[in-house]
C-alpha cells in the first residue's frame, strides 16, 4: 500500500480516536471533583445523614454549587461531620444553613444550602452551624401512625 | 506408575515455569528493543493501520448495536422504576467502565492478536525471521516491538470510539426511537459520569488491555512451532488467552478503581 495513504488512514485514526475521547469527557462526563485552588472546605455536623453519600452534590436554589468530599463518624458527639467542598465563585453568609435533601422520592440525596442575612461569608475549614438532618420515612411514618393513635384515643 | 506421575507432574512444572521465565523475557526483550519502533516511526504507523484502522468497522458497528442493545433493556427495566430519564446514566456508566474497554478488547484479541500471531508465526515458519538476524538485523527490534507498540497504542483509542458509538446507539434507540427526553437523556449523564473516576479509569483499563492482548499475541506467534498445525495452534491459544486475560484483568482492575467509591 501506497505509504501516504497508509499514513493518511492512519492520522484519520488517531484524531477520530481523540475526537472520541473527548466526547466523552466534554459531552458524557464533567469534571465534578472540584480542585482546590479555586474552592473552600466546610465542615457541616448532623445527627443523621440518612443515605447521603461521598460525591453527592451540594446545591443552592437548585443551582450544584460543590460536592460531599468526606463523611466521618465523631465518636465524642456522635454526630457525623459531612466536609462539603464549596467553589470559590460562590460565597456564602456566615449563618448558612445545610439541610440534607432527596431529589424526588426514591432520587439520590443531597444537601441543600439556604444562604441567611450574615454580613460575614464563610471561609475555608468553617463550621455551618445550622444543619437539619435527613428525613427518615420510618420516623415519619412512625411519628404519623403514634399521632393517629392519639386522636383516636378517648379523652 | 506412581513414579510416572510424579515425573510427569514434575515435567509439567518445569515446563510451565520455563514458559513463564521465557514470557518474561521476552516482555522484557521488548520494552528494550522499542527505541527502533518511536526512531523509525513508519514501521509503528504501518502496524497501527493493520491492527488499528482495520478493526474500526467490526469496532464501530459492535458499539453501536452494544448501546442500542443497551437502550433498549435498560429501558424496558427502568420503566418498571418509573426512571426512563436514568438511561442515560445506565448507557453511558456501563459503557464507559466496563463494555467499552473489555468489549472493545475482546474483539482487538480476535480481529488484531490472532493476525499478529498468524504472522510472526509464519515468518518464523519460513524463516524469515533467521534471515533477518543472518542480516544483523535484530527480528525483536524490526518486527515484534512495532506490532506491540502499536497495538498499545490502537487499543485506548478502539475503545473510546467503541464507548462513544455506543453512547450514540443508546441515544438512538432511547432518545429518537422510545422518545425519552432529550436533554434529561444528556444531562443525567453529564452529571453522574465523573471524568477522573470513570473515562479515565476506563482509557487506563484499555491501555492495560492492550498491553495484555499484544504481548500475548507476539509472544505466542514468536514461540509456535514452525508447522502449519503449530501456527494454527499458537492463533487459537492467542484468542483464548487473551481474552481469558482480559476478562481476569478487569476484573483485578475493578476491584481497585471502584472499591469504596460510594
Amino acid at each position: 500500500m501506497n505509504k501516504t495513504v497508509l499514513d493518511l488512514w492512519v492520522g484519520l485514526f488517531v484524531i477520530a480516536g481523540i475526537a472520541a475521547l473527548l466526547f466523552l469527557a466534554l459531552k458524557v462526563g464533567s469534571m465534578s471533583t472540584v480542585n482546590s485552588t479555586d474552592s473552600y472546605e466546610v465542615v457541616a455536623r448532623f445527627e443523621n445523614i440518612g443515605g447521603l453519600k461521598a460525591r453527592a452534590p451540594v446545591k443552592s436554589a437548585g443551582v450544584v454549587v460543590g460536592r460531599v468530599t468526606d463523611i466521618r463518624f465523631d465518636n465524642e458527639t456522635y454526630e457525623a461531620a459531612v466536609t462539603l467542598r464549596i467553589d470559590k465563585r460562590y460565597a456564602f453568609p456566615k449563618d448558612t444553613s445545610a439541610t440534607i435533601m432527596t431529589s424526588g422520592l426514591l432520587g439520590e440525596q443531597y444537601i441543600g444550602l439556604e444562604a441567611g442575612g450574615d454580613s460575614q461569608k464563610l471561609k475555608d475549614k468553617d463550621r455551618i452551624l445550622i444543619t437539619q438532618d435527613a428525613v427518615v420515612l420510618e420516623n415519619l411514618i412512625g411519628q404519623f401512625l403514634y399521632g393517629k393513635a392519639q386522636e383516636g384515643a378517648p379523652q | 506408575m506412581l513414579k510416572q506421575a510424579i515425573e510427569n507432574l514434575g515435567n509439567r512444572t518445569l515446563e510451565g515455569v520455563w514458559r513463564i521465565g521465557y514470557a518474561t523475557r521476552f516482555f522484557v526483550l521488548i520494552l528494550l528493543h522499542s527505541g527502533t519502533a518511536f526512531r523509525r516511526f513508519g514501521l509503528t504507523i504501518r502496524e497501527i493501520y493493520f491492527s488499528g484502522v482495520l478493526s474500526l468497522i467490526i469496532i464501530l458497528v459492535s458499539g453501536l448495536f452494544v448501546g442500542m442493545v443497551l437502550g433498549l433493556q435498560g429501558y424496558e427495566t427502568l420503566q418498571t422504576f418509573g426512571s426512563e430519564e436514568a438511561l442515560g446514566i445506565l448507557v453511558a456508566l456501563s459503557l464507559v467502565r466496563e463494555l467499552g474497554p473489555v468489549v472493545a478488547a475482546l474483539l482487538f484479541a480476535s480481529r488484531a492478536g490472532s493476525a499478529i500471531t498468524a504472522e510472526i508465526g509464519l515468518m518464523k515458519a519460513t524463516e524469515q525471521l533467521s534471515a533477518m538476524e543472518m542480516m544483523a538485523v535484530d527480528p525483536i527490534a524490526r518486527v515484534v516491538a512495532p506490532r506491540f507498540w502499536a497495538g498499545v497504542i490502537s487499543m485506548p483509542l478502539l475503545a473510546a470510539l467503541f464507548s462513544a458509538m455506543g453512547i450514540f446507539g443508546g441515544y438512538l434507540v432511547g432518545v429518537q426511537l422510545i422518545g425519552v427526553d432529550e436533554g434529561l437523556f444528556w444531562s443525567q449523564m453529564r452529571s453522574s459520569v465523573d471524568f477522573e473516576q470513570d473515562i479515565l479509569n476506563g482509557v487506563i483499563k484499555s491501555v492495560v488491555f492492550g498491553i495484555a492482548i499484544t504481548a500475548i499475541a507476539l509472544y505466542e506467534g514468536y514461540d509456535a512451532p514452525p508447522t502449519a498445525e503449530g501456527v494454527s495452534g499458537a492463533t487459537t491459544r492467542t484468542v483464548v488467552a487473551s481474552s481469558l486475560a482480559v476478562l481476569a484483568l478487569d476484573f483485578v482492575l475493578t476491584a481497585f478503581m471502584f472499591r469504596g467509591l460510594n
